[in-house]
């Protein structure tokens, strides 16, 4: 399949250069050269540590968090043949909030901050899926196509809630903590942190769903025409469910609420590269990861030394995205 | 006729909640038939059409298809001997035509295979010729009316390449001449090699000049089965229907006009 190839390896090289880009920019420029030194023989110079000890280690967990993502999305898509399913809209980045911001307010460390987001996010996940489970849960296949819309807005009225909570945890937190928890609240990268399992989450889901592309290809079909065609509906879904959950809440663990990477790089890449699944999973991981280290690099440099929550900027490309998405559905 | 049984239904019953639409079926299917189903707007065709197809537990009885119980074989074996045309398709997300019809080949690749072959493009691109829908090949889904978005779909279950087809309400959408294109060619497909198809069907005209057997569903749950002249009676198709209806020969032909 040399065309899957030929994306693959372009959007390989367009990530290459997102990173590259993020490493030379910010408060502080470093020349191309100066940039290839200090990041292959570093030499102890000042360069040398603003890129190995802060910029290299966020860049690297802004493209596991964006890459995973953008495929959490792009399953979920599939999941509820909806292309306005995002783990943001759908309520995971929600969940995730109530548990990092609860976490905070009790004053907890890193690690239970981090445990009370990943908690956060399969239990909003699991509660979406368990309101709607008539279309999910059993043997029935029956239902095409209307369960979906059902499903999304069970998300959307969870995120409503979970909105609600956190502006709550916000009202009764003391002062000094208020700044960290908006800070998470619009999307934190400035832990760098976390790097490494987002990785490796980003590697295990990609090679974990890619191979169903085919089988997820027939799955948006509806659910009676995939069974028809001999694609074990119950199971796929099942793991589709799983896969989207893990992906969604490891990003949401590592980089905070980032919103709409999900909606925004699936979107797009379908209308260059179009729908087929086993072309767009991987390229998902891959843009997704450019895009939010792009999204990150801007986020540190518009109004450098300050910096600015890289959620912000995703909101800003994911809102009309979205907006586009469903007016173009009403016509 | 002796054909091959294709299809085997014994002592099927079938019921929706506490409603019992159809009870102690059987119906069996031969290479060479064109079944025509009939029945009042929620008798229970397309539950049973998804029953034969073993995507729906009947409450008793038992379907083999080509000797295999449906309710017990996997997905992906039954998928290469039966296939089922569902009721309109809601596209949500754009594709090619072509990618929709290159579905139909799902069956046929193994678990780890990858790409679409070539024998698949040219078994895709003549399933969409068969349906005369050739042009549409690199349209997008989501733009074609809906009785183009039809055979492109009849296009799909000619590439899945089965021997048996159940098709509900396939004519649905289709303008005059693309209803009596497909089943002119549902007549002449049948008639190649070991095939038969069940089809869901609302003309009881086209459903005469073209079937060979029909299966009648009436409200009180008994259906009848048989040679279409036999089951399409004017007394039979009135009870069914609860409406006033006679038939008449016209060159040779049942002509059916409900009074």
């Amino acid at each position: 399949m040399p065309r899957a190839w030929r994306i693959g390896l372009a959007l390989a090289a367009l990530s290459a250069a997102a990173l590259g880009l993020s490493l030379a920019f910010g408060s502080r420029a470093i020349a191309p050269l100066d940039l290839a030194r200090v990041l292959f023989a570093p030499d102890g110079s000042v360069d040398a540590q603003i890129v190995q000890e802060l910029r290299l280690p966020r860049a690297l967990a802004a493209f596991g968090t964006g890459g995973l993502l953008a495929i959490a999305g792009a399953l979920m898509q599939v999941l509820l043949r909806n292309p306005l399913a995002d783990p943001y809209v759908m309520g995971a980045s929600g969940g995730a909030a109530v548990g990092a911001l609860g976490a905070m307010l009790l004053g907890a460390g890193g690690v239970l901050i981090q445990g009370g987001a990943f908690g956060g996010a399969l239990a909003s996940t699991g509660l979406v899926f368990m309101l709607a489970r008539r279309e999910f849960a059993g043997a029935s296949l029956t239902d095409p196509g209307t369960g979906a819309p059902r499903l999304l807005l069970a998300g959307v009225m969870l995120a409503a809630l979970w909105t609600a909570l956190v502006t709550l945890l916000l009202t009764i937190a003391p002062e000094a903590r208020i700044r960290g928890m908006l800070f998470w609240l619009a999307g934190d990268l400035s832990a760098g942190s976390g790097g490494a399992v987002a990785w490796a989450a980003l590697i295990v889901i990609t090679l974990a769903a890619w191979p169903l592309g085919r089988a997820l290809n027939v799955v948006l079909r509806g659910p009676i025409a995939a069974q028809a065609l001999g694609v074990r509906v119950q199971g796929v879904r099942r793991l589709l469910f799983v896969l989207a959950s893990l992906a969604t809440a490891v990003a949401v663990t590592t980089s905070g609420a980032v919103g709409f990477v999900g909606l925004v790089v699936p979107h797009a890449l379908r209308l260059a590269i179009g729908n087929d699944q086993r072309v767009l999973l991987p390229a998902c991981a891959l843009a997704g990861g450019a895009l939010l280290v792009l999204a990150d690099t801007v986020a540190r440099t518009v109004i450098a030394p300050q910096q600015l929550p890289v959620g912000l900027v995703t909101a800003l490309l994911g809102v009309p995205s979205f907006l586009m998405l469903l007016l173009g559905r009403m016509r | 006729m002796n054909g091959v049984v294709l299809l085997d239904a014994r002592e099927l019953d079938l019921r929706v909640g506490a409603r019992t639409l159809l009870s102690a079926l059987t119906l069996q299917v031969r290479a060479g038939e064109l079944w025509c189903l009939l029945g009042p707007n929620g008798s229970g065709k397309t539950t049973l059409l998804h029953t034969l197809a073993g995507l729906r537990a009947p409450a008793l009885g038992s379907v083999s298809c080509l000797g295999l119980d449906v309710a017990s074989a996997a997905p992906e074996q039954l998928a290469r001997r039966r296939g089922l045309l569902t009721q309109s398709v809601h596209d949500s997300f754009s594709a090619r035509a072509l990618d929709v019809v290159l579905l139909g080949r799902h069956p046929h690749h193994d678990r780890w295979s990858f790409g679409d072959s070539d024998d698949d493009r040219r078994i895709a691109l003549d399933a969409l010729v068969a349906v005369d829908a050739a042009a549409l090949a690199a349209r997008d889904v989501t733009t074609l009316s809906g009785g183009e978005r039809q055979r492109v779909a009849l296009a799909a279950l000619l590439a899945q390449q089965v021997p048996l087809m159940l098709l509900d309400e396939p004519t649905a959408h289709l303008d005059l001449k693309h209803q009596i294109g497909l089943l002119e060619h549902l007549h002449v497909w049948v008639q190649q090699g070991e095939r038969a198809a069940v089809l869901a069907l609302h003309d009881l005209n086209l459903a005469a000049r073209f079937a060979t057997h029909a299966l009648l569903l009436a409200p009180d749950g008994r259906a009848s089965t048989g040679p279409v002249d036999d089951v399409m009676t004017d007394a039979a198709l009135a009870a069914a229907f609860d409406h006033p209806l006679h038939r008449q020969r016209v060159d040779s032909r049942w002509i059916y006009l409900p009074g």
